[in-house]
């Protein structure tokens, strides 16, 4: 036992492994070597399990929703289009979460994301914005999201400041920005691409889901199929083991910024589409509903370890709830309570999961052995 | 060290470069600036009142906003100051929340104005702050916002909150009936939730509504943000899948709650908007979607503020009435804007 842990952790630590994200050493080191667990008890089954504990969820929930109202959950062209709904209410929260996913693997966390929505969101409806069409509103969203990330990451990663603290100085500031630029107004756009996204429906399914499904995809094979994923998951499990394995830390930092800012500026688009405005005070707290599905969705909030799909299931999770809650038309409050509660409960499963239960039972039937 | 130094030499340059860059493409590409609206102030022309008088220093504050309708309560209140040859305005920012307001108020009372005029965060939070000004001899004029003790204010100048859902309310009754709908699903969307304007706005809506044998059949609050009252008027609409009336409290929020409108595709149903701002106004005048009236908060109560401080400062009174001091407290009707009657409110719109 004692051979196989030394030259598992460097492995993992340079990040070769893309799929295997570390469980608790101490526990692999305890119990029996990683070779001989099946698929669902070993590590790399681990994302797929927990995926599977949130998709019992939304069927928990989908079944209440069948319970509490019958009559609408009896017509299915009901249903279909409260399912594209709800996957629409998940689109643009949904985005950023993807980017706040490869943050938190990273090591460090956002909170600015909702401000950077908010700040592209203004830049790109302004009059001298919107007078250059929706090619130049696009452009502006996204370059107002990537550079404002970067500006995170340069203040981290080479200006060593905290990421709580740089994200949260960049979460007042950039509101405060935007509500500047918009002189504290609503402000209307009146491009009719733009403003056409969010009304925009491909083969019966809304333009929005596939802008979500392509950023997820796209994620998913970031972070598991290249080079760049792998070396997220190694600095956020060991930056100190990364940079010795020769990994460019405070690049690789910057550019997971840059990434989530990148992910507000296309968040920013849908969402000035469905509301067809943009003002300061939009997109409200949506940095707790992307960490909160990151969290829900299996990330671990210390990094080193998230997958794209869980974080997707997570969003997917909060928006049924809030559909759940606005069908039986029950109090925005009640609907707060209950998703706090699923956040203390989802991280309550995943330390008492059914993987390391066994383990946790193995490993005390062993002390008691010995 | 010498490493060291010349390491952060270099990171200096690149921030520096950094936020000189920021800098200029900021400026580039911001211009955005508004008018003030003319419309929304008095004109200081004719006779009586209007006259010139004794000089007036008019100390202001109002919550730094974020939302279109506190940004007209300033401008208007600044825009109305301009109109009077005689009355000088200190404006100063409130800050985030009460007790930066209070200190921001304390620097404003050792300067002696007039009149002060004050929309406070929170009425009952700066009572005493109005005490002591009324003490030193300083005519307070609330706005909007009522502070709990007589004795702290001279002139108390508000919206009517519960009217705005009796209006509300009368408005979709009387449409409804003329329209011969029995059992009718009514949708409510409010402001943030918490607060308790939102709460006055939808007790006088259900009461009223109630004495007229209806009810609210859904409400789901929004943030007076149009991103939130597009995902609130979404839920309601999968929650009724057939709506005949609905009650928006907030214009803001409500071109979310009309790009969801558009979105859903539904077009079955009427709606009442709240505050009347310019846009619903001309949507309304156009008549060409779902939204059929609104029912008025206007902040031009920030340029009568600004009007009667000044009166109370040269010891006048409303030369309509009788009384020879200005009354102590005025609530704005909430007036029903519709199709017939918007071209009269158009230049009261923020």
């Amino acid at each position: 036992m004692s051979e196989t842990t030394p030259t598992a952790a460097p492995e993992r630590a340079a990040g070769l492994p893309a799929q295997s994200p570390p469980v608790d050493r101490a526990e692999t080191a305890k119990s029996d070597a990683p070779a001989r667990l099946s698929w669902w008890r070993g590590d790399g089954g681990e994302g797929a399990r927990r995926n599977l504990g949130l998709l019992a969820t939304l069927l928990v929930l989908v079944v209440i929703g069948i319970l509490t109202r019958p009559d609408l959950y009896g017509n299915a062209s009901w249903v279909w289009g409260n399912t594209l709904t709800i996957l629409k209410l998940a689109s643009v929260v949904g985005v950023v979460t993807v980017g706040m996913t490869f943050v938190i693997i990273g090591g460090g966390i956002d909170l600015s994301v909702g401000a950077i929505v908010a700040l592209a969101g203004v830049w790109c409806t302004t009059v001298a914005t919107q007078s250059y069409g929706a090619g130049g509103m696009i452009f502006s969203a996204l370059t107002v999201g990537l550079a404002v990330g970067l500006v995170n990451g340069l203040l981290i990663s080479y200006g060593r400041l905290v990421p709580f603290i740089a994200t949260l100085a960049m979460m007042v500031a950039a509101r405060g920005l935007a509500a500047e630029i918009s002189d504290k107004q609503t402000q209307v756009s009146n491009d009719t691409f733009i403003n056409g996204i969010a009304s925009t429906n491909v083969l019966g399914i809304p333009l929005l889901v596939y802008i979500l499904a392509a950023v997820v995809v796209a994620g998913w094979v970031l972070l598991n199929r290249t080079t760049f994923g792998r070396r997220t998951v190694a600095v956020g499990g060991n930056p100190e083991a990364a940079r010795l394995a020769g990994i460019n830390v405070r690049r690789h930092t910057l550019l997971l910024y840059g990434l989530s800012g990148l992910c507000c500026g296309i968040a920013a688009i849908m969402l000035t589409s469905q509301a067809t405005s943009a003002q300061a005070a939009m997109a409200n707290l949506y940095e707790l509903d992307a960490i909160a599905a990151a969290i829900i969705g299996g990330t671990l909030l210390s990094g080193g370890r998230g997958t794209i799909v869980g974080s997707l299931l997570g969003v997917i999770i909060f928006s049924t709830i809030t559909n759940l809650f606005a069908i039986n038309g029950l109090s925005t409050e009640a609907q707060n309570m209950v998703k706090g509660g699923i956040i203390v409960a989802a991280v309550l499963v995943q330390q008492v999961q059914f993987g390391s239960l066994t383990q946790f039972l193995r490993r005390n039937r062993a002390t008691s052995t010995t | 060290m010498t490493t060291q130094g010349r390491d952060l030499s270099r990171r200096r340059l690149l921030f520096g470069g950094a936020a000189l860059s920021a800098g200029v493409v900021l400026a580039g590409c911001t211009s955005n600036e508004q008018k003030p609206t003319a419309a929304q102030t008095k004109a200081a022309a004719t006779g009586g009142n209007s006259e010139p008088g004794k000089k007036v220093t008019i100390g202001f504050s109002a919550p730094a906003a974020d939302h279109g309708w506190i940004a007209a309560i300033t401008s208007n209140a600044k825009a109305q100051a301009g109109a009077y040859s005689d009355v000088e305005l200190k404006s100063v920012e409130a800050g985030a929340d009460a007790a930066a307001q209070r200190a921001a108020l304390s620097t404003l009372l050792s300067q002696k104005p007039d009149v002060i005029v004050l929309l406070p965060h929170d009425g009952k939070e700066l009572n005493a702050f109005g005490l002591e000004a009324m003490k030193a001899g300083i005519p307070v004029v609330n706005l909007d916002r009522a502070f709990p003790d007589a004795r702290a204010y001279r002139l108390q100048i508000k919206g009517d909150n519960y009217g705005m859902g009796v209006a509300a309310a009368t408005y979709i009754a009387e449409q409804l009936k003329a329209k011969g709908v029995s059992n009718p699903v009514i949708g409510e969307i409010p402001g943030i939730d918490s607060l308790e304007l939102t709460q006055e706005r939808s007790k006088g809506f259900a009461d009223t509504l109630a004495s007229y044998g209806l009810k609210v059949a859904n409400r789901r609050p929004a943030e007076f943000t149009a991103d939130s009252g597009q995902q609130a008027a979404t839920g309601l609409f999968q929650a009724l899948p057939k709506i005949d009336a609905l009650w928006n409290h907030d214009d803001d929020q409500g071109i979310g709650v009309l790009a969801a409108v558009n979105q859903a595709n539904r077009k079955e149903f009427f709606m009442v908007g709240g505050a009347g701002s310019k846009k619903a106004m001309e949507d309304i005048q156009a008549d060409n979607t779902v939204l059929k009236a609104t029912v008025t908060y206007s902040p031009s109560m920030a340029s009568s503020a600004i009007s009667l401080a000044r009166l109370i400062g040269q010891n006048k009174g409303m030369s309509d009435l009788v009384e020879l001091q200005v009354p102590k407290e005025i609530v704005l009707a909430s007036e029903t804007i519709t199709k017939e009657n918007a071209s009269n409110y158009l230049k009261l719109g923020f």
